[in-house]
């Protein structure tokens, strides 16, 4: 639904040049909720500005609905016709709301349905149909200042929704609310994502949010794609970054002679009783560290964090017995350092 | 000099007065409003980006704003004179007036669209609107309130011009306090003439006030929000007003 191919984008300023997108190539299926993720100057803005071309990038493309829009932009720096229009199928939710202070909620709900020249009766009739879906069915007289964060959000989204688009960008949309309020709006997009077959590609710098509703995630660091997939196939890798972000389990080693490893558990494998198999077979001692059993993505995966007496290497039968029962095994601090998002998460 | 004597005189003075600043604030708006929006559109980051074109646009605005009145009324005497066939009487003091407040207008518009934030715009533009769009649908009304000032703080500074309208014949309230009250030491009507003027300007400026604020208290702020390099803020509003008349 959406790709790009090797998308950058260079900054000039005062002769400095600042390289915020450096060959991203970015896939987003159709009807599936994409979550990019990455710290403040990974260059996640400039990408979701880029799918919808309000920043030109410098090279690369970017094909939306099978439709190649850095073909449509032309070389001025405005936008033409075709790529107005084409904005037009994209919905675009922000951070800090961006609805008119002049406007009644259901006028801001109009606004996109006014540009693209849709009569007046029909405007207002999609325009309150919108707010019900988002359930602000009684605040359409209302002005934006008189609402709280989340409800300016969802007139936010019912705005976005009006021209019936096929892909919703989020920029940070959560970033600016409390988490109660952010996980309502998160069960809305989510809600949206179904029943309208929205896909939705969001960036964010909070995991949860990726965590409670994404189908695939990217992790971004210093204007590149470092690691992306869907929930489960990011699970299943070992040593992914994004996957112990997602799913942190703590507990530090209690001494030095010891192996501590991740153990995850998903899909058949959850079901075995493989710990106390293991203790029996090999007649080893094992404390578990930390545990959980979480929901992510929709699947249900269970991570443990355990610990064997001796070094690695005299451990590596047992952890070949575990692997051989299909779980997925990472040795902590066998790689020295741990990602580094995992502790931007104990912060 | 006896109230009945002094009646017509005044009543034709405010008349001429209102007549010469209704006109020359209408002619500024109509006038101001896109030079000043222009001014935002083509600035370095605008949406019309054009830096020739913006430096050209800021520096006649500068120039006709530094131009102290009376000369500006008097360079212009050709000019008005095409225009309206004299360079005597109301309609020939309208021009320069008008003329000197077009500039002066368009900073105030420049400051108050500059203060609309630039994520609208940019919510806009995703909405697939064009630049007409953004003008007519987010920069214009979004700024109404400070435009709303921006006008008041414009007819006050006309009135004040409009004094020295008399100079070329206009009539209205300066002149007669100078010819009346100054040149034949009618000190009363003099004050007359002062306390009327006091009155027009308190009325003006509690009307303009009054529902600059009615459409703030309306809409209010929609969230604090990051103004975008099309938004920087130059020169406040204060700094071009202090050096109205």
């Amino acid at each position: 639904m959406i790709t790009t191919s090797g998308l950058t984008k260079v900054y000039r300023s005062r002769g400095r040049e600042v390289t915020a997108l450096d060959g991203v190539d970015l896939h987003v299926r159709e009807g599936e909720v994409y979550g990019v993720i990455g710290q403040s100057g990974a260059g996640k803005s400039s990408l979701i500005r880029c799918v919808n071309l309000l920043e030109r990038p410098t090279s690369g493309t970017v094909t939306v609905a099978g439709q190649d829009l850095t073909a449509l932009a032309g070389r001025g720096p405005r936008a033409g016709k075709e790529l107005r229009r084409a904005r037009s199928r994209i919905g675009m939710v922000f951070q800090h709301f961006n609805l008119l202070s002049s406007r009644t909620v259901q006028e801001n709900v109009e606004l996109p349905l006014e540009i693209l020249g849709t009569s007046g009766r029909e405007r207002s009739r999609k325009a309150l149909e919108l707010l019900d879906l988002v359930g602000l069915g009684d605040k359409a007289k209302v002005y934006p200042a008189q609402l709280s964060g989340g409800q300016k959000q969802r007139v936010g989204i019912a705005r976005a929704l009006a021209g019936d688009p096929k892909v919703l960008l989020s920029d940070e949309a959560t970033s600016a609310l409390d988490p109660e309020t952010t996980r309502s709006i998160l069960q809305l997009l989510r809600d949206l994502n179904q029943q309208l077959g929205l896909t939705v590609l969001l960036i964010t710098h909070e995991m949860d949010v990726v965590k409670s509703i994404c189908d695939s995630a990217a992790l971004m660091e210093q204007g590149r794609i470092v690691e992306s997939g869907t929930v489960s196939e990011l699970l299943a890798t070992p040593g992914s970054e994004l996957a112990a972000a997602l799913f942190p389990v703590g507990g530090e080693a209690s001494g030095a002679d010891r192996t501590v490893l991740d153990v995850t558990f998903h899909g058949e494998a959850a079901t075995q009783p493989v710990i106390s198999q293991l203790s029996r077979t090999y007649n080893i001692d094992i404390s578990i560290l930390g545990a959980a059993i979480d929901t992510v993505g929709g699947l249900q995966v269970g991570r443990m964090r355990i610990e064997l007496p001796g070094r690695y290497e005299d451990n590596v039968v047992p952890v070949g017995f575990l692997r051989e029962q299909g779980l997925q095994i990472d040795v902590v601090g066998s790689e020295g350092q741990e990602p580094a998002l995992v502790k931007e998460g104990a912060k | 000099m006896t109230w009945s004597e002094m009646q017509p005189l005044l009543s034709q003075a405010c008349w001429d007065t209102l007549y010469m600043v209704g006109w020359s604030t209408l002619i500024a708006v109509v006038g101001g409003l896109p030079l000043g929006v222009l001014l935002v559109l083509t600035d370095r980051g605008g949406l019309l980006q054009n830096v020739l074109a913006n430096k050209v646009i800021g520096q006649i605005v500068n120039i006709a704003r530094s131009m102290p009145f009376i000369i500006l009324m008097v360079a212009l005497m050709t000019f008005t004179r095409w225009i309206t066939g004299t360079t005597i009487g109301r309609e020939a003091a309208i021009v320069p007036l008008a003329i000197g407040a077009i500039p002066f207008f368009a900073r105030l518009v420049e400051t108050a669209v500059r203060e609309v934030d630039g994520g609208l715009v940019e919510a806009v533009q995703s909405m697939g609107g064009n630049t007409w769009t953004v003008v007519r649908k987010v920069l214009v009304p979004e700024a109404l309130p400070s435009l709303i000032s921006s006008t008041t703080t414009t007819i006050v500074a006309l009135i004040g011009y409009s004094a020295m309208a008399g100079t070329v014949g206009a009539g209205g309230l300066g002149d007669i306090a100078i010819r009346y009250g100054y040149q034949r030491f009618e000190t009363e009507l003099m004050w007359i003439t002062v306390a009327i003027l006091a009155v027009v300007i308190s009325v003006i400026q509690f009307a303009g006030d009054y529902s600059a604020r009615g459409l703030h208290r309306r809409g209010g702020h929609s969230g604090p929000a990051p103004r975008l390099r099309l938004l920087k803020a130059k020169e406040p509003a204060a700094a071009d007003a202090g050096q109205a008349v």
